[in-house]
């Protein structure tokens, strides 16, 4: 068979691997969601459906695709059946880029393969490929909001644009930090500086505790806040602010397109929790040398071994993430606004400068 | 001159203005509260006893010689949602009448216990339940045969009702 037939197969078989586990994530982040929030309450949580109701996002799910789907008479019918699909597509795709592990072979000799964990994990523009997505997220709630022809929903829809628009750019901004670093360290291995964005090439600089939390704090504080803020939840979750604006954006949503909002937002958590991972938490890296467990590079267990430890960093963002929302109350939307641009942009200029000043002296 | 301190920005310390802090504390408490024992009574198996002061379903008493009702018919009067009927009928007994049919419709009743307040006879009175779960209207009104309660069963409720009266 010629080698392209391989590929797409290859491509295939992980494209329905990461679909599988993008939507049990979500499925794992709603049951979490619920349990801390009841633990944090003095309450129990879900308890009756399956052992200690882990199929209660099941349930959920289940009774959600039996619900009647109401379209209002004056929404713009089209435009509101896809802007639920552009928001759960959205956070589907930006997966195509995100290396689960690095690579293991099969075979030996001529027709040894190299598997990547991940679609395309060396995408030479792998970051910019992830803030591009991140930016066409912001259509589906907007178009979710103007759509419903509802004046909560427009102004829910009209939050998330600005927050989003606003958070983007300190987000982006306290990115490029870690490119430096990362870049950095590239040119010292090679002695040239090639395919730095992509987020393979991030994650192997931060092999052995060079993690990029340790060494770029600041950045890491700034994108962590404007992961809250791009991700809708509290304490920034002004487009769904129930006690002003009824649910917001999806209010006018019932049934499974509500539903595909509702997996989106939990899909969008463990996207960012993946990029957090990626670009601050060392990604697949182990916390401990591979030859501990006994495991070269390019052998399928130390592939398995990353893939784990990368699920468990996301994990605990997650959790993180969720311990944060059940903590903080929600920001106005004028001190929204005066941290995104008077606070969390001059900082990110800041982290940007002393980055960069740092590593021409040790350069 | 006005001195005091009217913004949020000229209220709060420099540490609060930072929020991190303040946030880490926050946390914290909620992650306090994680260990904290919890409040949720686990319904269907751990089941709430009320006390004697409950006023639950209406039930008829009926001690050993059997019903104590002598269908007055008061309680019927004074229902304020008009949920019972009484029929009275003669009887051999001492107490010359009974009632042939009483009924209480449960989807009208709203536990108020005037009916139990005004009975001369202390033959109806409001019971500790409160499962009353119906499938259909029909079922929803209570016969005499689901009314009576042996006295055994209604002691708290009648012993608090004598402190009153």
């Amino acid at each position: 068979m010629p080698e392209v037939v391989w590929i797409l197969i290859e491509a295939l078989i992980k494209a329905v691997c990461i679909l599988t586990m993008i939507l049990l994530s979500a499925a794992t982040f709603v049951y979490f969601e619920r349990k801390i929030s009841a633990l944090i309450q003095n309450r129990y949580g879900p308890n009756r459906v399956g052992p200690f109701g882990v199929l209660q996002p099941f349930a959920d799910v289940f009774k959600l695709f039996l619900k009647e789907d109401l379209v209002p008479k004056a929404s713009d019918k089209w435009v509101h059946r896809y802007a639920p699909i552009i928001s759960l597509g959205v956070t589907v795709a930006v997966f195509a880029v995100i290396p689960f592990a690095n690579y293991f072979t099969i075979g030996t000799g001529e027709t040894a393969r190299k598997i990547y964990m991940g679609i395309a994990p060396n995408l030479n523009i792998g970051f910019l490929f992830i803030l591009a997505m991140t930016s066409v997220g912001v259509y589906g709630i907007t178009l979710a909001g103007w759509s419903s022809n509802n004046k909560y929903s427009l102004l829910g829809g009209l939050r998330s644009s600005a927050q989003m628009i606003s958070y983007e750019l300190s987000m982006g901004l306290s990115v490029i930090g870690v490119l430096l670093v990362s870049n950095y360290f590239t040119t010292a291995q090679n002695g040239s500086w090639t395919n730095t964005l992509s987020l393979n090439t991030i994650v192997m600089n931060q092999s052995g505790w060079k993690w990029n939390i340790l060494l770029q704090p600041l950045g890491f504080l700034i994108f962590l806040v404007s992961a809250f803020a791009e991700t809708n939840r509290a304490p920034f979750d002004l487009p769904e602010a129930e006690p002003e604006l009824v649910g917001g954006f999806n209010t006018e949503y019932s049934g499974m397109k509500f539903g595909m909002f509702f997996l989106a937002e939990y899909g969008n958590m463990a996207t960012s929790g993946a990029i957090i991972t990626l670009l601050f938490l060392g990604g697949w890296q182990l916390p401990f040398p591979a030859q501990w467990l006994g495991l070269t590079e390019g052998s399928i267990w130390l592939a398995i071994a990353q893939f784990a430890s990368f699920l468990l960093k996301i994990i605990l963002v997650a959790v993180f993430f969720i311990w944060v929302r059940w903590s903080i109350p929600r920001f106005r939307y004028d001190q929204l606004m005066n941290l995104g641009w008077k606070v969390m942009l001059p900082l990110a200029l800041l982290n940007i400068v002393i980055t960069g000043i740092v590593l021409l002296i040790i350069s | 001159m006005n001195k005091t301190k009217n913004t949020e920005s000229e209220r709060m310390t420099f540490w609060e203005k930072i929020y991190i802090p303040e946030i880490a504390r926050g946390m914290g408490l909620t992650l306090q509260q994680v260990f904290k024992p919890k409040f949720t009574r686990q319904y269907p198996e751990e089941v709430w006893e009320p006390e004697g002061s409950y006023r639950g379903r209406p039930v008829l008493v009926k001690d050993e010689d059997g019903e104590r009702c002598v269908a007055c018919g008061l309680c019927s009067r004074v229902c304020p949602a008009l949920a019972i009927e009484v029929q009275a009928s003669e009887t051999d007994k001492d107490k010359e009448r009974y009632p042939v049919k009483f009924e209480i419709n449960m989807l009208r009743c709203i536990f108020c216990g005037f009916c139990e307040e005004v009975c001369p006879e202390e033959a109806i009175v409001m019971s500790k339940d409160y499962h009353l779960v119906f499938q259909s209207q029909e079922e929803a009104i209570l016969g005499k045969d689901k009314l009576e309660v042996p006295i055994a069963k209604l002691q708290d409720r009648l012993e608090f009702l004598r402190q009153y009266r």
